[in-house]
């Protein structure tokens, strides 16, 4: 059994240990706005927070988080994600939107990274998200509109 | 099924784009419940005005989509024009999935119901004004009853319903129900165009709130009690079937509930994602070739030069190419290009769920781009009445055409694998990305080969051009999508003569964003191109001269360069390629900018675009379209192909070696609308084509070398 930390709630999963998170956390706990995309951490549609730090969750056995605290799109809170999604939202960056919650929550963790990034570090932080309607120019824009509104 | 005749829930809420999503209390052995998920039609108690536009009590009103949003922006479009004829106010604007009806709700470009081909917006305008203006029609009847009042007198503004003399005001709310039981008036006068307020001014996506939070549900998202997620383990290559099979250590895996032959595979069937792949990976099956397509892409490319030779479908003939071709005193050029096999690869692989319902019928979730066709295989499949099937259309995760066939051939895998499951409990069926890479319906192969004359003067004045590939349409005649764009060019060139050859091979294709102009743009942009440096003149001049008759091919070619101030200086080392081309009545030049990066690869640093397509009913859309074309483009163009390894087995399979465009490679792009009055046509694809002959163009000016082999970097990277 692993008892780990999801959206700031303890959860725990007495299933298959090797079962990646991305499942646990769609099938087992309901949250469906975590996406499959690929299966092999190639395209960042599973993407979530992990302690703070963005993790596939396609290749993240549970059995490896025993005390973890995951953050999903779901439980994404504070100020840059406020500002992330607002920026998102003022823009209307997505189209089909399915890769949409991994791409938010690469950039929110960008900003908590680095709360003024230039276009190399959103290259950096965001080349791991694959968007297929290639939303990117307008993904660009909003972290950088993002880091205005956190700078006040 | 509608969201009144979901059991008790526990939590039930609407969401944006009209989304159900509830938690229910019912266990297993009840009959299948819907957890999550948005039931066809519009929630809640409403009064239906026509078959496009209901009125909820407190004013909100649901324009039902006939059409798909998978991205491409139909449920804003769509309900911005019935909100214009309706004279509604934004906010109270919601919309909803149709249900299936291949009459009522049929697309008028087809004749049954479906999405596709650049015709959302362009099928529905009239029939979109219509139904607002009729509702609106009838709302004010219902005013003008109530307040005994001449209608004549009435106003309606931003969704307020008002007659000054008598003083009073209402919102829709207060009529829907009256106004539903008003004849519709036979005619309906509709707006003159300048006094648009909706159209042609930028709003909110209807569908962003959701795909930003992680609201929004897609099919993959569906969770019903009880449910089982399928999937199946398909052959390498195909054509092939099951021979025989050991499923003994996949159905030990713990979580896996039963294993089944299906026509297409073997169906794996567990109680989580996780123990399907684990049971569908531990499958052991003997595959019988002997129906199959074994042939390599090296092999077919070499078959369809052949095919060269054989008997041709004339697609166009004017003048006389072979004389213009000898003539003395010519320059002769000659090409062949090749074009690989390409994947759409959607974000979401396909997915569907199937449930049998309380009432006994068949409830599917799914994108679906063809609802109707989708209907007619889970009846037939499963051997049921198409009355008794219900298709509840979900946000689809791109689609990019993939979701669009004929016949639908993916559904019947879905309704075979319900059907073997015995039909009881929900069965969720999905497609990993390596079945998604690996399954077929690509884009096609196929062969240019062009020879082009250019006179002493500098006049282009032979064009003669040979197409080899399969026919998507699956038709023995000549396919209008073999050769669109290609006979139909606009130049003025006087001796043309386009060739078609359509062989069968035994690898099922389909349409990818934008058909034919996929490849017919890249032939005779790249090709005109070469042709004009010949002739020594200008890609924009030169283009322009030959666009004589074709005034909105000049004005988007015009317009972009332009933007782009086409011949300034540029920077050391980057150099332009201009294309124009139209698709789907849609008119788009694209001009990219290009450098030789580390590795000798192609960095594009920036794309300006001009697109003309009409009535512009959402200029954030139409700009958003245009970019996300361009990268999609770019990207296949850059980096793709689905190659048949020796043997027919496909080689690539994820994104790992079917490469998508990422951040660090998307240009920079500029739009341009340009303004008209012309009724409004597609988005969706007209972004795509010229995208990769403008690259290419810009890489020959760069490197000395015309690209003839894709994806360009082929012969660049190991």
């Amino acid at each position: 059994m692993v008892t780990f930390t999801l959206n700031g709630r303890e959860t725990t999963f007495d299933g298959d240990p090797d079962t990646p998170l991305l499942w646990v956390v769609r099938d087992g706990e309901r949250l469906t706005g975590t996406k499959y995309g690929c299966g092999i951490a190639q395209c960042g549609a599973c993407t979530v927070h992990v302690d703070g730090m963005t993790r596939r969750s396609c290749i993240t056995p549970i059995s490896t988080l025993e005390g973890s605290s995951v953050t999903t799109i779901e439980g994404l809170e504070g100020s840059e994600a406020d500002a992330v999604q607002a920026a998102w939202r003022a823009i209307d960056v997505p189209q089909c939107g399915y890769c949409q919650s991994g791409q938010i929550m690469s950039a929110v963790a960008l900003l908590q990274l680095s709360p003024a990034p230039n276009d190399d570090d959103i290259d950096g932080a965001m080349t791991g998200n694959i968007c297929r309607c290639a939303t990117y120019k307008r993904i660009r824009q909003a972290i950088h509109d993002a880091a205005k509104t956190l700078e006040g | 099924m509608g969201i009144q005749n979901l059991r008790p829930t526990r939590r039930a809420f609407l969401a944006g784009g009209g989304l159900v999503i509830g938690m229910t209390l019912v266990g297993r052995g009840a009959r299948a419940a819907l957890i999550k998920g948005a039931p066809q039609g519009a929630p809640g108690r409403n009064a239906d005005l026509n078959a496009f536009v209901r009125v909820a009590p407190d004013g909100t009103v649901t324009v039902l989509s006939k059409h798909l949003e998978m991205g491409q922006g139909p449920y804003t479009g769509l309900t911005t024009i019935v909100a214009e004829e309706l004279d509604a106010d934004w906010s109270q604007m919601r919309v909803a999935a149709a249900p299936a009806d291949d009459e009522l709700y049929k697309n008028l470009a087809f004749g049954l119901q479906g999405t596709g081909g650049s015709t959302s917006i362009a099928n529905s305008y009239e029939q979109l004004r219509k139904a607002g203006a009729t509702a609106r029609a009838m709302l004010v009847a219902a005013a003008a009853a109530e307040w005994g009042v001449a209608a004549e007198e009435i106003a309606v503004s931003a969704g307020r319903i008002r007659h000054a003399g008598a003083g009073k005001e209402a919102g829709f709310g207060e009529f829907a129900d009256k106004a539903a039981k008003i004849e519709p008036p036979s005619e309906v006068k509709l707006k003159d165009p300048k006094d648009f307020k909706l159209i042609g001014t930028d709003r909110h996506r209807l569908d962003t709130d959701g795909k930003t939070d992680g609201t929004a549900v897609f099919t993959l998202d569906v969770l019903a009690d009880d449910m089982l997620v399928a999937m199946v383990a398909h052959p390498a290559h195909f054509g092939a079937t099951v021979k025989n099979f050991d499923d003994g250590e996949a159905r030990r895996v713990p979580g896996v509930v039963d294993v089944k032959k299906v026509p297409q595979g073997v169906a794996v069937y567990a109680e989580n994602t996780f123990a399907a792949l684990k049971g569908r990976a531990a499958l052991k099956i003997d595959w019988d070739l002997s129906a199959a397509e074994t042939r390599s892409s090296p092999q077919i490319y070499e078959d369809y030069r052949a095919a060269m030779q054989g008997d041709a479908f004339e697609a166009a003939k004017r003048g006389d190419v072979g004389q213009a071709l000898s003539a003395e005193g010519i320059t002769s050029m000659a090409a062949e290009i090749v074009f690989p096999f390409l994947a759409h690869a959607p974000m979401e692989p396909l997915d569907a769920v199937l449930m049998t319902a309380e009432d006994g019928a068949i409830d599917c979730y799914n994108g679906s781009q063809f609802p109707g066709q989708d209907k007619a295989a889970i009846a037939e499949v499963c051997g049921v009445d198409p009355a008794k099937v219900r298709i509840n259309v979900q946000l689809a995760g791109g689609s990019f055409g993939r979701r669009a066939q004929f016949g639908s051939p993916y559904m019947r895998e879905a309704a075979a694998v319900f059907k073997a499951s015995g039909m009881k409990r929900p069965v969720k069926h999905m497609w990993t990305r390596e079945d998604d890479i690996r399954g077929g319906f690509y884009r096609p192969i196929y062969l240019h080969s062009i020879r082009g004359a250019v006179d002493k003067d500098g006049n282009i004045t032979g064009w003669d051009h040979t197409i080899v590939g399969q026919s998507i349409m699956g038709k023995d005649g000549l396919d209008d999508t073999t050769v669109e764009g290609t006979a139909d060019m606009p130049y003025a060139i006087p001796n043309l003569r386009v060739l078609a050859h359509q062989p069968k091979l035994g690898v099922p294709v389909l349409w990818w964003r934008s058909v034919g102009h996929t490849h017919t743009a890249f032939a005779v942009e790249t090709f005109l191109d070469r042709l004009l440096d010949r002739a020594g003149r200008d890609p924009v001049e030169g283009r322009l001269a030959l666009l004589k008759d074709s005034p909105r091919h000049v004005g988007v070619l015009k317009k972009v360069a332009e933007i782009a101030d086409w011949g300034a200086p540029l920077s050391e080392g980057r150099q332009r390629g201009v294309a124009v081309h139209k698709s789907f009545n849609t008119y788009v030049a694209e001009i990219a900018e290009v450098s030789i990066a580390e590795g000798g690869l192609p960095k594009v640093h920036k794309v300006w675009c001009a697109v003309d397509c009409g009535v512009a009913v959402n200029p954030n859309i139409i700009r958003a379209q245009m970019e996300g074309g361009i990268g999609y483009g770019l990207g296949a163009i850059l980096f793709d192909a689905i190659d048949l390894g020796e043997g027919g087995a496909v080689v690539q399979s994820n994104f790992d070696d079917y490469r998508s465009l990422r951040i660090n490679e998307m240009p920079d792009v500029e739009v341009a609308i340009v303004p008209s009055s012309e009724a409004p046509t597609g988005v969706g694809e007209p972004g795509v084509p010229p995208i990769g002959p403008a690259v290419a163009n810009a890489w020959r000016r760069l490197t000395g070398q015309p690209v003839q082999r894709l994806p360009l970097t082929s012969g660049l990277v190991a």
